[in-house]
């Protein structure tokens, strides 16, 4: 931005770190979320199923932004009770940061049960098969074959998953914490051409993501090593 | 002598680099059943879909019921259809009939028989309709014209293809190995239908591996080798006593 | 949970599911259209529509719908040629500047599900058209579009409830569909964790509503996915 370009530029760079940083620690709470939920669904008993199932129909059904009030204005009556039972007083808002990355992991986390419960169906049987007559231990199958062979059939479906987390980082601004968002928000707001700073925003959210696609596709191609294609 | 129903003239077709026809010319008159050998390579199925078009010729002429069909220089030395009214209106006389039967899957099967007499040639419905039960009665699936293809085996798919083509009424009947996509045992309903199709005097090229087919009901026999016309004539004769080695060598298998 | 305070909470969210149809319902009615038009470029053959198709398929899936709306909504007003032009009235209105920016954002994911599902219509049932003497525009209409639209049913299902979802965005720019409400009852009462409960079971039977809906459609229009009819027997194979 010319005017003050280092300030905004600057600004507007700090902003972006924020944002990966949110999508990063939301992707990687949904990582785990999305891990327990895939277990739940294959090999846990009729109530996790149960629990599992309703995790993920509740969360692909509500706005991702509810579930963003969700925990900053919940979290903030948790701490403010909390605060209350030692006599504090008034509104202890909750860390907007960690609100906007519990909210994105959770809902994330819906997502990625379903993508990994689909990359581990779709491992052929015969390769779990040949491990067990090898009498590999489970936690050694899981280890050396499960585990590998799930990841290189989950990479597309966890790409696309990792560029919807990287647009909804983009909502915690709503709580005040200065992402790229927020950051152009208050450039638009302090110099009075919010055209200019939006689109900024844009180019740069389209470069976090190109970068992502272009990196998600090396990854894709380290991983289907030894695979024949079509 | 009957009239000619396709004439193919000096017919050179290239996919890239590789030269597929090199110069075929094959005519057919009405009530011939033509059919075409070869092995895999040798072009005989863009032969045959260079007669309604579904390829289109590097270089040569094609004439169908006495109609040539326009065609004009494209880049790359290639060729490219002048009008495609005309082709479409050629192809509504020619009837084809697919190695995959290629059934429309949202239809029922007599909605596929009923539809390009329909949609194409503007017939009303209900005559349609009629003519499409008395096809699908003649090759012997009519207990099926409601049910949707892939509810269908593969010979009963087939066969709904053939009433689909004489739907049509076509002038000419083009069948690219009709009985390869079949299991063994339901080729022969297949090539029932055809026989019968044969005797009532239709005019058919066929593209087949079917060896009893092409020498008992086939009038003519064309043996295509990598591109050329390696050996032709009435079908009992050339089997009887092949004059190329080649063919020798393929009817033996 | 208080139930005076629910009841009163539901009956205040209500307010806001028509709000929240309507948009919806435009912006995919909208976007649907666009969607074609973009799907067409893409699938025409024209290299420079083919690009242009891409790239805006490129931007606005890769941008955050938030930026898109803020873009529009806040973005566009900086420009005098706009502020002075006839469009203004519209695009002063958050209500119209939401719709643009939802339909944008839903042309742009519509139209790869269109494409997809033209893609995925079987090349041999297209040339046993064309065999028949079909023009292309009979093909189209007949054969390619109806197993078109079959295939794509549930990805655009799915982009529906996407969009359902989509308009709680709205709310920032002062739209008081559902999640507005939602937010305005959290900031007056601190009562966060119930309003979220009341709210998120309204946008859950909406969503449940239209995937039943949905689903209904695609048994219909799919009869040949079904299972094999029985056959009486006795009948020849």
């Amino acid at each position: 931005m010319g005017f003050g370009a280092a300030g905004w530029g600057k600004g507007l760079a700090g902003g972006a770190l924020t944002t990966v940083l949110v999508a990063l620690g939301g992707f990687g709470f949904g990582a785990l979320l999305g891990m327990l939920g895939a277990w739940a669904k294959i090999g846990g008993g009729r109530i996790a199923r149960g629990l599992a199932d309703g995790y993920t129909t509740v969360l692909r059904g509500i706005p991702d932004l509810l579930v963003i009030y969700l925990f900053y204005f919940g979290g903030s009556s948790v701490l403010g009770a909390v605060g209350h039972l030692f006599g504090a007083t008034g509104f202890v808002g909750f860390p907007g940061f960690l609100a906007g990355t519990m909210a994105v992991g959770v809902t994330s986390g819906a997502q990625q049960t379903e993508v990994y419960r689909g990359a581990f169906r779709a491992i052929s049987r015969g390769e779990i098969e040949a491990a067990m007559a090898c009498g590999m231990s489970p936690l050694l199958r899981l280890r050396r074959i499960i585990a590998p062979l799930a990841l290189r059939h989950a990479l597309p479906g966890l790409g696309n998953v990792w560029q919807v987390v990287l647009k909804e980082a983009s909502l915690i601004s709503v709580t005040g914490v200065v992402d790229l968002l927020r950051e152009s928000q208050i450039g638009a707001g302090s110099t009075g051409r919010p055209f200019d700073f939006f689109i900024a925003a844009g180019a740069i959210y389209l470069l976090i993501s190109t970068v992502s696609s272009w990196g998600l596709r090396r990854a894709e191609r380290h991983f289907s090593r030894g695979v024949r294609r079509a | 002598m009957s009239e000619i129903a396709v004439q193919l003239t000096d017919i050179h077709k290239s996919f890239g680099a590789h030269e597929v026809l090199k110069g075929i010319s094959l005519e057919a008159r009405e009530g011939e059943v033509v059919s075409i050998l070869g092995s895999s390579g040798s072009g005989k199925s863009t032969l045959l879909r260079c007669i309604n078009m579904l390829e289109v010729p590097d270089r040569g002429t094609i004439t169908v019921a006495g109609e040539t069909i326009g065609l004009r220089p494209a880049r790359g030395g290639k060729l490219r259809v002048i009008d495609t009214a005309q082709v479409d209106r050629i192809r509504s006389r020619v009837g084809m009939v697919f190695q995959s039967f290629n059934l429309w899957s949202h239809l029922t099967v007599l909605e596929n028989v009923m539809e390009a007499p329909v949609h194409v040639l503007g017939r009303p419905r209900a005559e349609a309709r009629e003519e499409a039960e008395a096809l699908l009665a003649k090759v012997g699936i009519a207990e099926k014209r409601d049910f949707y293809p892939a509810h269908l085996s593969g010979g009963q798919q087939q066969r709904a293809a053939i009433a689909r083509a004489l739907a049509m009424h076509p002038r000419l009947l083009l069948f690219d190995e009709p009985t390869s996509a079949l299991d063994p045992e339901l080729v022969g309903e297949v090539l029932r239908v055809m026989r019968t199709l044969a005797e009532e005097g239709r005019t058919m090229l066929v593209v087949t591996h079917e060896m009893g087919f092409a020498r008992d009901v086939s009038s003519r026999v064309v043996f295509l080798h990598q591109g050329v016309i390696e050996e032709q004539g009435p079908s009992r004769a050339v089997f009887a006593a092949p004059q190329s080695e080649r063919f020798r060598q393929f009817i033996a298998g | 949970m208080d139930n005076s305070f629910a009841w009163d909470s539901l009956l205040d969210l209500l307010a806001g599911v028509p709000l929240t149809l309507r948009l919806t319902a435009i912006s995919v009615a909208a976007g649907a259209v666009g969607a074609g038009v973009i799907a067409g470029m893409r699938l025409s053959g024209v290299l420079v529509l083919d690009m242009l198709a891409r790239a805006y398929v490129f931007v606005f899936r890769g941008t955050p719908l938030l930026v898109q709306i803020f873009l529009i909504y806040y973005g566009l007003g900086q420009m005098r040629d706009v502020r002075t032009s006839v469009f203004w009235p519209f695009l002063r209105d958050p209500y119209w500047c939401a719709l643009l920016a939802l339909a944008l954002n839903n042309a742009a994911y519509a139209s790869e599900i269109m494409r997809g599902g033209i893609l995925s219509v079987p090349h041999g049932q297209i040339e046993a058209a064309r065999a028949c003497g079909m023009s292309r525009i009979l093909v189209l209409r007949r054969i390619v579009l109806p197993l078109a639209i079959r295939q794509a049913l549930p990805g655009y299902g799915n982009e529906v409830i996407s969009m359902v979802k989509a308009t709680s965005l709205t709310s920032i720019i002062t739209l008081m569909e559902i999640t507005g409400i939602a937010a305005k009852l959290i900031a007056e009462s601190y009562r966060a964790i119930e309003v979220f409960v009341i709210a998120g079971a309204l946008y859950l039977a909406i969503n449940y509503t239209l995937t039943r809906l949905m689903a209904a459609l695609e048994h219909h229009l799919t009869p040949y996915l079904r299972e094999r009819p029985k056959i009486a027997a006795g009948e020849p194979s």
